[in-house]
């Protein structure tokens, strides 16, 4: 796909809104657009986090495998939303699965080719951490939510 | 106040701890009419009163419909009702969801678990009316897909091109294609207009405070959020004190507050 296309689709997405076209033109040259079958794993735990994904359109569940009980699915994401952060945060290994649900379309981005362009540019670094951080608390809030389990009997 | 008598027409099992009582005048009885978010003190002869919410359309009052969950003993003996069987009643009594006000409006509808219920006479009335309102926008969130109530309804509802349904569960199973999360995140997904909307939540307290956090986040002001508060009500009518929610009674000032009007109590600890 050519750098403009990929441009305006990172202009396009939530998560990037208001950067840069300096920085959308820096991102474009570390992305690909990236698609999913339903089904299709995305992430694995435990392998290297080597991207992340903004996600264009369909639907991907995280889930983290029980003995016993299988692939049990945490949370669902889907368009405008954000796959994956462990590529920002040493040892840079993914901590859950990730799965396709229905065909999904996503920006793939390249994390090592980010963490450089980010070395370089510490404002492009700083204005994806700006955008990574309120996801982060958001998930974190929702999966605390999730551990106080509020809508058992005498909740 | 006495209760009225009524009989038990239909048990439905919503999931397994919840179910649905449709009541009917005894004979000679009256029907009560009832405004959406409105409860009722259901009396289960023998055992004791306890109040209950209101589930069913009140374009329909000949039919008295209530959702309840069986966990305390008079709960458990009304679940235990089979049909033709008597209950007392008395109501309707409260405050409820702002239909007028919401008029023109964008609604949003948030709801957790049986927090439904109570919602669901002013879905009927959102949809019956469905001119009178903006967008309708329902959010809507239970523990797993085996708890999710009137999931018939609900993929009926989803059905209509006027009106947003998203559904998800806190926990999902092998067999869940939905939304996984808590009912908070289901926002992200949510399109109306901040500036022009009326948003009517029920649910668990927690639940209700991180709702109103996301709908003020969002620019909904604080006399345009609505809650369904929940409170220990014995009498009902205000005097004998038990549903005191710091200066005021949650069966005759609400159930249904309006949030700037709690918002100094809502969520104290002491309250």
């Amino acid at each position: 796909m050519e750098t403009e296309s990929l441009v305006r689709l990172l202009r396009e997405h939530p998560f990037l809104q208001g950067l840069s076209e300096e920085h959308l033109q820096t991102l474009a040259s570390c992305a690909a657009n990236v698609r999913f079958e339903a089904g299709q794993w995305v992430l694995r735990e435990g392998e290297e986090a080597r991207r992340f994904y903004l996600l264009r359109s369909g639907r991907i569940a995280i889930e983290v495998y029980v003995p016993g009980r299988g692939p049990v699915p945490m949370q669902t994401i889907g368009e405008g939303e954000v796959l994956g952060w462990s590529w920002l945060v040493l040892p840079y290994r993914w901590h859950f699965d990730a799965r396709a649900m229905q065909l999904t379309r996503a920006i793939s981005l390249d994390a090592e080719c980010l963490r450089a362009r980010s070395e370089q540019d510490h404002e492009l670094g700083y204005e994806l951490l700006k955008r990574f951080v309120p996801v982060i608390l958001q998930r974190l809030q929702a999966a605390r939510l999730q551990l106080l389990d509020v809508y058992r009997a005498n909740g | 106040m006495v209760p009225i008598l009524f009989h038990v027409e239909q048990v439905r099992r919503e999931t397994a701890d919840t179910l649905t009582l449709t009541l009917k005048p005894a004979e000679g009885g009256t029907t009560l009419r009832f405004t959406p978010g409105q409860f009722n003190m259901l009396y289960r002869l023998g055992l004791g009163e306890v109040p209950i919410s209101i589930s069913g359309d009140p374009s329909r009052p000949d039919r008295l419909v209530h959702t309840l969950r069986a966990v305390g003993t008079v709960t458990k003996g009304l679940a235990s009702l089979r049909p033709g069987e008597a209950v007392g009643v008395r109501g309707p009594f409260g405050a409820g969801w702002p239909m007028e006000a919401a008029r023109g409006k964008d609604v949003v509808v948030v709801a957790g678990g049986i927090g439904l219920a109570p919602l669901r006479p002013a879905i009927y009335h959102l949809l019956a009316r469905r001119h009178d309102y903006g967008r309708v926008v329902l959010l809507y969130g239970a523990r797993t897909p085996g708890d999710l109530l009137y999931r018939r309804e609900l993929e009926r509802w989803r059905g209509r091109f006027d009106v947003d349904v998203l559904v998800t569960v806190d926990r999902g199973d092998a067999g869940w294609r939905g939304h996984v999360g808590v009912v908070t995140t289901l926002f992200t997904r949510a399109f109306f207009d901040a500036d022009d909307c009326v948003a009517m939540v029920c649910g668990p307290e927690v639940m209700m405070r991180f709702t109103v956090a996301e709908l003020k986040a969002r620019g909904i002001p604080d006399d345009r959020i609505y809650l369904s508060m929940e409170r220990n009500m014995k009498c009902a009518l205000g005097f004998c004190g038990h549903c005191q929610f710091g200066p005021v009674f949650v069966c005759k000032d609400g159930p249904v507050f309006r949030y700037d009007r709690i918002k100094a109590f809502f969520g104290k600890r002491e309250i």
